[in-house]
């Protein structure tokens, strides 16, 4: 059992070494991953700078957009480290190669899903320091409630991630575009900049059916009111836990009928 | 491993035994709907014994890569069932996968990392020990120490072809299932690789199962031929003894007898239907 474990481990090590000779081999990559959270905090900053002028409510809590956006950014990062270090195995056709190793599909699932964790990570502490240098404004003033937000957005992204994987795996690469558009389908309902009870009832239903509504409502009592909403974190676990198996089951799913389609073997550019 | 005969003073026969490696049967792959169905492989047996090297040969679409990847596992089978080295394929495929290897050129190893750091990842996945040495002692045997720290996508053909070997044999694989493993290499490499697997083969008693195009290949490596034609093993032996049973002068007339269905071959099929 331990040294299945140790066996186990190892293999995703592997997988997390071979991204990172990718990443520490191309500084163009590492800047890219800082470059788009960079100018979207920039955009946003000034924008709550003009707001905060002219409005109490962005006055009253400074930081609710630029919060947001970098928690967003987070939640959106993530999926997208998900789904190209996938697409990375995609594009030079090595799916073939590391399927007839001992590497089980639950150890690539975990070996992506860290990476997503990583690059989100190199992507967003730097752009979080410099909203504070230019804005003066700390996304950790949120304190361990940030904690909470940021892991159950990176559950979620996780779970959207690793299910867009299982797509493109078994719809090639014509479904590669569900890598970058996938999450903006729930940008409207994800309550990230305005409350859930500004939609329409149904759509309501839905946005509470999903866990950012979760967390954006709960950053927002937290900058707003300085309530922290211990309810509203523990329904987005709940669901980031349900949505995490689902995308689990999906990319399983989707990687058996790849198997009986035969497009584990040469798919690529 | 094979039963030797050691006893002078036998009183009962002994018949020498070699292992299988591979069992095959009633292997299947059918694609497309129900109606019309596309029989990729359409119900194949064969076995594999442990320490010789046995060829797929056919026309392109005669099943032999399609083979392959069920071996592996890239590819679920319809029907049939397949064992190596004592292992359900189907149900239990991660606990012989540490032994098995494969290369092929419809597969890549990543362009942007270098030899060295390709190697290492799977080393990593087949949990080499001491890895970097592993990794230098097949780029002195496989003639590419000088490329190791070059990227993986700025060799030429007969170097990947190298390289992938290289990856192939990482783990020293017990089972090797290599698909032309020689296509696109000029004459010279083509037959430095032979040797290559040959020495392998000889020094580990691995057993090889190779899909080929290339007749002389076939030839000088395999201990046996399966001749597969629309998804079917259509005939079987070793080189010489097709070659006879054909009333041929090689090989090659016999896969395009064969493959076109004339000769002995047109004989023989209109027997079999």
């Amino acid at each position: 059992m331990m040294r299945d474990i140790s066996c186990s481990l190892q293999r995703i090590f592997a997988m997390l070494r071979r991204h990172w000779y990718l990443l520490s081999g191309s500084w163009t990559r590492v800047v890219e991953l800082i470059y788009w959270p960079a100018v979207q905090m920039i955009m946003w900053g000034f924008l709550t700078q003009f707001l905060a002028a002219k409005t109490s409510y962005v006055a009253q809590a400074f930081g609710v957009f630029l919060a947001g956006m970098m928690l967003w950014d987070s939640m959106f990062r993530v999926q997208l480290g998900v789904a190209i270090s996938f697409l990375e195995e995609m594009w030079s056709r090595n799916l073939g190669n590391l399927f007839v190793s001992p590497l089980r599909p639950g150890e690539f699932a975990a070996s992506v899903l860290l990476m997503g964790l990583l690059r989100t990570l190199v992507g967003m502490v730097p752009v979080s320091f410099m909203a504070w240098w230019f804005f003066d404004f700390s996304v950790y003033a949120m304190g361990l409630a940030l904690a909470g937000f940021f892991f159950s957005l990176i559950m979620f992204g996780w779970a959207i991630g690793i299910s867009v994987c299982g797509l493109i795996m078994r719809h090639g690469l014509g479904a590669e575009s569900a890598a970058w558009g996938a999450m903006f389908l729930i940008l409207p309902v994800a309550a990230v900049y305005y409350p859930v009870a500004v939609l329409p009832g149904w759509l309501q239903v839905i946005a509470w059916s999903l866990p950012p509504a979760y967390v954006f409502e709960g950053m927002r009592a937290l900058l707003v009111d300085g309530v922290f909403r211990q309810d509203l974190l523990l329904g987005a676990f709940a669901l980031n836990l349900l949505y995490l198996a689902l995308g689990f089951w999906a990319f399983q799913a989707f990687f058996e009928a790849a198997r009986r389609r035969g497009q584990l073997l040469g798919q690529g550019e | 491993m094979v039963r030797l005969i050691s006893s002078l003073h036998m009183t009962e026969t002994f018949i020498p035994t070699v292992p299988t490696a591979i069992a095959v049967a009633g292997l299947a792959k059918t694609y497309g709907e129900a109606d019309k169905p596309v029989h990729a492989v359409a119900g194949i047996d064969f076995s594999v014994p442990a320490g010789s090297v046995t060829a797929l040969l056919g026309g392109n679409g005669a099943g032999k890569t399609t083979t392959i990847a069920m071996l592996l596992g890239l590819l679920k089978p319809s029907a049939g069932s397949i064992h190596i080295l004592d292992t359900d394929m189907l149900r239990d495929r991660h606990h012989v996968l540490p032994r098995l290897n494969f290369s092929s050129p419809y597969v890549d190893l990543p362009h942007r990392l270098t030899v060295r750091q390709n190697l290492m990842v799977f080393a990593g996945l087949y949990a080499v020990s001491q890895a970097s040495r592993r990794i230098e002692q097949l780029a002195e045997e496989l003639n590419f120490a000088t490329l190791l720290d070059r990227p993986a996508g700025a060799l030429s053909a007969g170097q990947k072809t190298r390289v992938a070997l290289a990856k192939a044999l990482i783990n020293q694989p017990d089972v090797l299932l290599l698909d032309e493993p020689t296509a696109s290499l000029d004459p010279d490499t083509a037959d430095w690789v032979r040797s290559l697997l040959e020495k392998y083969r000889a020094e580990r008693g691995a057993t090889i199962l190779l899909a080929s195009h290339n007749m002389s290949e076939v030839e000088r490596l395999c201990d046996q031929v399966l001749m597969m034609k629309q998804g079917r093993i259509v005939d079987r032996g070793t080189a010489p003894d097709l070659v006879a049973k054909y009333g041929r002068q090689n090989l090659e007339q016999v896969f395009l007898d064969i493959a076109r269905g004339q000769g002995k071959a047109a004989e023989l099929e209109g027997l079999s239907a």
